[in-house]
């Protein structure tokens, strides 16, 4: 039967070529922008290298700090006073570590001036992230202790200063100073902040000693010993906050944080501010749908819209298909069925079509070593868009055509 | 086989009502060849749309084979028709984008069959009325005598006990009316199938064994 149903699907599709067209457009466009819009949030969300245990992972991001009157108020990424003495110490973490934003400097190379992000860090960044190294390796413990000037950069910097050639021991100026080169690590995306830096150099190598403060330029990365242990880590964190000394506590006694995913802590700036530590992710994640769905609506209307209109072409059908024994619903099953096959050819051209857009975004180099693919998770959604497409866009024209009474059906018109 | 007991149709829009069918009381028996006639209007349509479950009476009760169906719901309707009855249309009602055989095998969807078992029974039904050289054609390539054999082969394909056939022969020239008669002459004759064949031709309704005569909605014999 179903072989039935694709070979008059196929057929119904190739005679009306232009409704064929304009349904296979606006499918496949709409996947298009859904697919290349879920692969930039999963490239910045989803698990990849080197931030690979994101399951188990939470951050510091931003940091609140607030006047008694709560009139005044500043916010910052995290001080390295309040890092080093408050999340270094917790004790449900498996690992934390502590580490600089990204910061653009310029070195030169033949008199020219390359601009690079400099990320200052520590021993534990190298255990908590998994970066594929391609030659050398991580500094240690002892480099950070010692200010070694020993650096790992990315293949990026390794081509712009040493082209093809090995990059380790070979000795690199940055900022007015010489790094020893000890590994070379894949380019990470710029969508990942916690990862993400052109070099990477000991904590005690940044330039003066890192104010004691609250606020300032770092963050840290915690990781839990496993999912379950999160909730513990974020109580500990929030009792850590507790005990937060103010250097002048007339001036802010109340600091506000989280550690949480980067999602939500972009969830919290979207729908908060710095000063309310809630959790806002499942209202981050609960918008993103309803605007996917908004999204998809438009197609799914123009579907249903011409799947009504071409009900009443094939009324001598349904007619003939009823008195020769078709149930309502088995009609139903029917026209759901060409509607999951067109919908499916247009999820094939959508998948092409955003194979193509994701790779031209890659090399466009738009977003910094971003480089985009269709992998399976995305195929999945894809899939998944297409058939609620179909069956969407598919039903209420295939309830409607189902009522169609027999006898008029067969004259060729609807009651 | 086939009872009609007081039946009555009406139809109702807001303003106006029209009585289609009155007091229509019909019996035919097992392989029985029935024709009926009548002017235009008169309800002959009607009467076969509820002898074929297409459409219900508004009173009255139909019975086939000994169960009454007044009171069977969608699903229930469609198995009836599909193991049945088999209809043949005067406008044929092809699916153009089908072939012959395609064609032929769409009662047979609606059966727990094997495709290779239906092919198999589409084809026995195609050579039954002379079209086995044809299976891939579509309709649009054949002539309106053969896309009505066509039909008829879609008719008896899943072997149906009633024939029910709105003015078979109307779109066709003499020559090929009298095919497709002689055709559901030997159906009636060799597989015992009752035919209630729905005609304006007298010459044709002279070679069926009864003639039923609507005039305005009512049986006048």
């Amino acid at each position: 039967m179903l072989k039935n149903y694709l070979k008059i699907a196929l057929k119904v599709l190739l005679r009306r070529k232009f409704f064929t067209f304009i349904s296979l457009f606006g499918v496949s466009f709409t996947l298009v922008v859904l697919m290349v819009v879920t692969a930039m949030l999963d490239h910045a969300f989803g698990p990849m290298p080197p931030e690979t245990k994101l399951d188990r992972s939470l951050g510091v991001f931003t940091v609140c700090i607030s006047s008694p009157d709560q009139q005044n108020s500043r916010s910052a990424a995290a001080g390295y006073r309040l890092l080093d003495r408050y999340v270094r110490t917790m004790s449900t973490p498996e690992k934390v570590t502590v580490f600089t934003s990204a910061r653009q400097i310029y070195s030169y190379q033949n008199g020219q001036k390359i601009p690079l992000f400099i990320k200052f860090t520590d021993g534990e960044f190298w255990e908590i992230l998994d970066f594929e190294f391609l030659e050398g390796q991580a500094f240690s413990h002892d480099d950070e202790k010692n200010a070694n000037f020993v650096a790992v950069i990315n293949e990026a910097t390794r081509k712009k200063f040493f082209g093809n050639a090995s990059a380790v021991d070979k000795t690199l100026e940055v900022d007015g100073r010489n790094f020893r080169v000890i590994g070379v690590v894949k380019n990470v995306p710029n969508f990942r902040p916690t990862p993400f830096a052109d070099i990477w150099a000991p904590l005690s190598t940044a330039k003066g000693k890192p104010p004691d403060d609250l606020l300032g330029n770092f963050h840290a990365a915690i990781l839990a010993k496993n999912r379950a242990d999160l909730k513990a880590v974020k109580e500990e964190f929030q009792d850590k906050l507790g005990q937060v000394e103010f250097a002048d506590p007339k001036e802010f006694n109340t600091i506000v944080s989280a550690a949480e995913t980067q999602f939500e802590s972009v969830a919290r700036g979207f729908f908060a501010n710095d000063r309310t530590a809630g959790n806002y992710a499942t209202q981050l994640l609960a918008l993103l749908i309803f605007l996917m769905i908004l999204f998809m609506v438009l197609p799914t209307v123009n579907l249903v819209n011409i799947n009504i209109s071409r009900i009443m072409e094939r009324a001598s059908e349904i007619g003939v298909r009823k008195a020769f024994g078709a149930s309502s619903w088995t009609l139903v099953g029917q026209f759901v069925v060409e509607n999951v096959l067109l919908t499916l050819i247009g999820g094939v051209i959508g998948f092409v079509l955003a194979f193509i857009v994701l790779q031209m975004l890659t090399s466009s180099g738009l977003i910094q070593y971003a480089e985009f693919h269709l992998n399976y998770r995305i195929f999945f959604y894809g899939l998944a868009l297409a058939v609620f497409f179909g069956v969407f866009s598919g039903v209420y024209p295939a309830w409607k055509m189902s009522r169609l009474h027999p006898v008029a059906a067969l004259r060729g018109r609807s009651i | 086989m086939i009872q009609l007991n007081n039946i009555e149709k009406v139809y109702r829009t807001d303003k106006i009502e029209t009585v289609a069918l009155s007091n229509i009381n019909l019996q035919v028996k097992e392989g029985e060849f029935i024709s009926i006639m009548g002017p235009s209007g008169c309800g002959k349509s009607t009467l076969l749309n509820i002898i074929g479950l297409l459409d219900a009476p508004t009173r009255g009760g139909v019975q086939l084979n000994g169960t009454k169906v007044t009171a069977y719901r969608d699903k229930q309707l469609a198995r009836m028709r599909n193991e049945q009855l088999g209809f043949i249309f005067q406008t044929f009602h092809l699916i153009p984008d089908l072939s012959v055989v395609d064609n032929v095998e769409i009662p047979l969807l609606y059966r727990k069959l094997s495709g290779a078992e239906r092919r198999k029974m589409a084809l026995q039904a195609l050579e039954r009325v002379g079209l086995i050289s044809r299976v891939h054609h579509f309709p649009s390539q054949l002539s309106g005598g053969q896309q009505q054999r066509v039909a008829i082969a879609r008719a008896i394909v899943g072997k149906p006990r009633i024939l029910l056939a709105d003015e078979p022969t109307g779109n066709l020239d003499s020559q090929m009316g009298d095919e497709i008669m002689n055709i559901l002459m030997d159906l009636n004759k060799n597989e015992k199938t009752t035919v209630v064949m729905v005609t304006h031709d007298p010459r044709l309704s002279e070679k069926t064994e009864r003639i039923i005569r609507l005039f305005d909605g009512r049986q006048v014999n």
